[in-house]
């Protein structure tokens, strides 16, 4: 029996992120939210492990009252339980502020019933950093894996996952407990049942603040996380396309050649 | 914390199997140029089993103290080794600065470091620069796949670290015979090495060839590829162009080609010298993997396409047409 902890974020839909380029600030009004698209493989993995070997999912996010709708969608997805870490204290927290306060949302589900592995997303599709599991398993004292592709084997005890490096992948052996981000070529996330629909509108939403996790709070928020947003912009891409002419492909293939020969290019 | 105790400006040199990342020379431009402007020395971090010699290297490239930590425990990366050993090294010499390569192993190696360290750590930058009045890391980076830049600071704490995405800064020149410090650190390794923690083995990358994340020309296929075997051309069109090959979410999610392949915002961010995009339609999705590379050429169908509006040179036609014909010309 596993008990594996899912961290999602409930993040704007990628497709349709909009930008003010007068002030540089994501346009909110209108943005549809949904679950940060990586999570969704973390989620997925998370349940096909569960369904595997048996256990139970719970999820955490941290995030402002509307993030609830990430939860139920998680129930939604084969999620058991869902947890909420909701307070103004953790409002604008950056990576290493936002793990540590997760870490302690962990700690506090696996005093409820022990934890033994938690599998986040590679990134997010708003921030991109790629942090948050590799700082929780810091915060926690416990061994990570990243760039996860595939569980090559899991028992009661450890997991053995490859990851992929830039030459290649990567086998590595973890004993519990431990944290895995995962890429999207781990899985496919399966549709969402018509029985986990009907159970993501009456499952209980866990909110818990601060305090309720034993969080620090001289370590969570805009005013207290090590870094800061100091200026944004709306980067220029000034692209005056060349067309590139000819009769047909062949004499354009010949110039775009010439023109890449001409200017260095190739 | 006193900052005024923290002193130069530190890169980590990643080594993978005995080879040095092309990135070190990156971050060596990148460091040597923040260096010179705190009047502070550059420094190189090798961490490996056998890395002692690539330190003379370093030094040519830039850097005035390579600080070499060797032990068998760290012939491969393992997370909680490498990031201990790392924090270790910070407490002992005090870096100002310090850059690491948004690599994969970067990534991680540099999240878990900043949290055992205590600091505030900067994700995938492609722009580094010293604020003249306070002495601070301005580091800014691309957020919302590339739709808006963000300039971060980190005030209170040391060393202010920041990954640096790969081919975001040219690549250092070598000085032969320039002369520096190697400084062989005293590190108990074995301490850090975790026990809850195996390396099995490492698999090599079955297609060999150049890898994306250091290819100077990548040839892109789109769904406009339209099968499997259509890579095939664009292989030997990258192979001439000494490049690479890679793909947009198409052809990955149709299985023509592996998913390591796939630039965009759930693949990989790449920035070639030159990006040859063949069939690929130019969604925002894609864009934010290689938007940043110096020279876009489309070819493409539909001469409305996004990509098309987007590349510096455009080339309507089919790409079964066009391609092959490229090769001849380069003949």
């Amino acid at each position: 029996m596993l008990h594996i902890v899912s961290c999602v974020k409930q993040t704007p839909k990628s497709d349709n992120v909009k930008i003010d380029p007068a002030t540089g600030c994501l346009v909110r009004s209108g943005t549809e939210s949904a679950m940060n698209p990586f999570d969704e493989f973390a989620l997925e993995e998370a349940v096909t492990l569960k369904e595997q070997v048996g256990g139970k999912v719970s999820v955490i996010t941290m995030g402002p009252p509307q993030a609830e709708a990430v939860l139920r969608d998680s129930i939604a997805r084969g999620a058991d339980e869902v947890f909420q870490l909701g307070d103004r204290a953790f409002a604008g927290s950056d990576t290493w502020s936002t793990s540590y306060a997760l870490s302690k949302g962990i700690e506090k589900i696996s005093s409820l019933q022990k934890v033994d592995l938690i599998i986040c997303g590679k990134q997010t599709n708003d921030s991109d950093t790629g942090h948050i599991g590799p700082q929780i398993s810091a915060w926690l004292k416990i061994p990570n894996a990243a760039f996860v592709k595939k569980v090559v084997r899991v028992n009661e005890k450890s997991i053995v996952v490859e990851r992929l490096t830039e030459d290649g992948s990567e086998i590595v052996e973890l004993q519990f407990p431990c944290v895995l981000s995962v890429v999207k070529e781990i899985n496919k996330p399966r549709v969402r049942s018509v029985k986990g629909r009907m159970l993501a509108k009456r499952a209980p939403v866990t909110v818990w603040t601060a305090d309720d996790v034993q969080a620090d709070k001289t370590m969570l928020g805009i005013n207290n996380c090590p870094t800061r947003v100091v200026k944004s912009f709306v980067p220029k891409r000034e692209v005056n396309a060349t067309v590139v002419e000819g009769q047909n492909g062949k004499e354009k293939a010949a110039k775009l050649v010439e023109l890449l020969k001409e200017n260095n290019y190739i | 914390m006193n900052l005024k105790d923290y002193k130069n400006v530190w890169i980590f040199a990643q080594v993978q199997r005995g080879k040095l990342s092309l990135t070190a020379y990156e971050l060596l431009t990148a460091g040597r140029k923040l260096a010179d402007e705190l009047g502070e020395k550059l420094c190189a971090v090798l961490l490996g089993s056998q890395v002692k010699n690539h330190a003379q290297d370093l030094i040519e490239h830039g850097a005035d103290i390579v600080y070499v930590c060797e032990d068998p425990a760290l012939e491969n990366y393992m997370d909680d080794t490498y990031a201990r050993v790392l924090a270790d090294l910070v407490a002992q010499y005090k870096p100002n600065k310090f850059l690491i390569p948004a690599t994969n192993m970067g990534r991680s190696l540099s999240a878990k470091t900043a949290v055992l360290v205590g600091t505030g750590l900067t994700a995938d930058a492609t722009d580094v620069t010293i604020n003249p009045a306070d002495g601070q890391l301005h580091a800014t980076r691309p957020t919302f796949g590339g739709n808006l830049m963000a300039t971060i600071t980190c005030a209170k704490t040391r060393p202010e670290m920041c990954s640096l995405r790969p081919m975001a800064y040219e690549k250092a020149a070598a000085n032969p015979g320039r002369k520096g410090e190697i400084i062989i650190t005293k590190v108990d390794v074995k301490k850090y090495v975790s026990p809850l923690a195996q390396f099995v083995e490492f698999i090599q990358s079955k297609e060999g060839g150049i890898d994306l994340s250091e290819a100077e020309v990548i040839v892109a296929g789109g769904r406009g590829v339209g099968k499997k075997e259509g890579f095939k051309l664009l292989e030997k069109l990258a192979a001439r162009l000494g490049g690479a090959v890679a793909a947009s979410r198409g052809p990955v999610d149709s299985g023509w080609i592996d998913y390591r392949y796939q630039v965009g915002l759930t693949g990989r961010t790449v920035k070639p010298k030159l990006y040859i995009a063949c069939g690929i339609s130019g969604q925002i999705q894609h864009m934010a993997g290689m938007s940043g590379a110096n020279v876009i050429v489309a070819i493409n169908k539909d001469p409305d396409a996004p990509m098309m509006k987007a590349a510096h040179f455009a080339v309507e036609g089919d790409l079964y047409d066009v391609i092959p014909a490229m090769l001849d010309a380069l003949h």
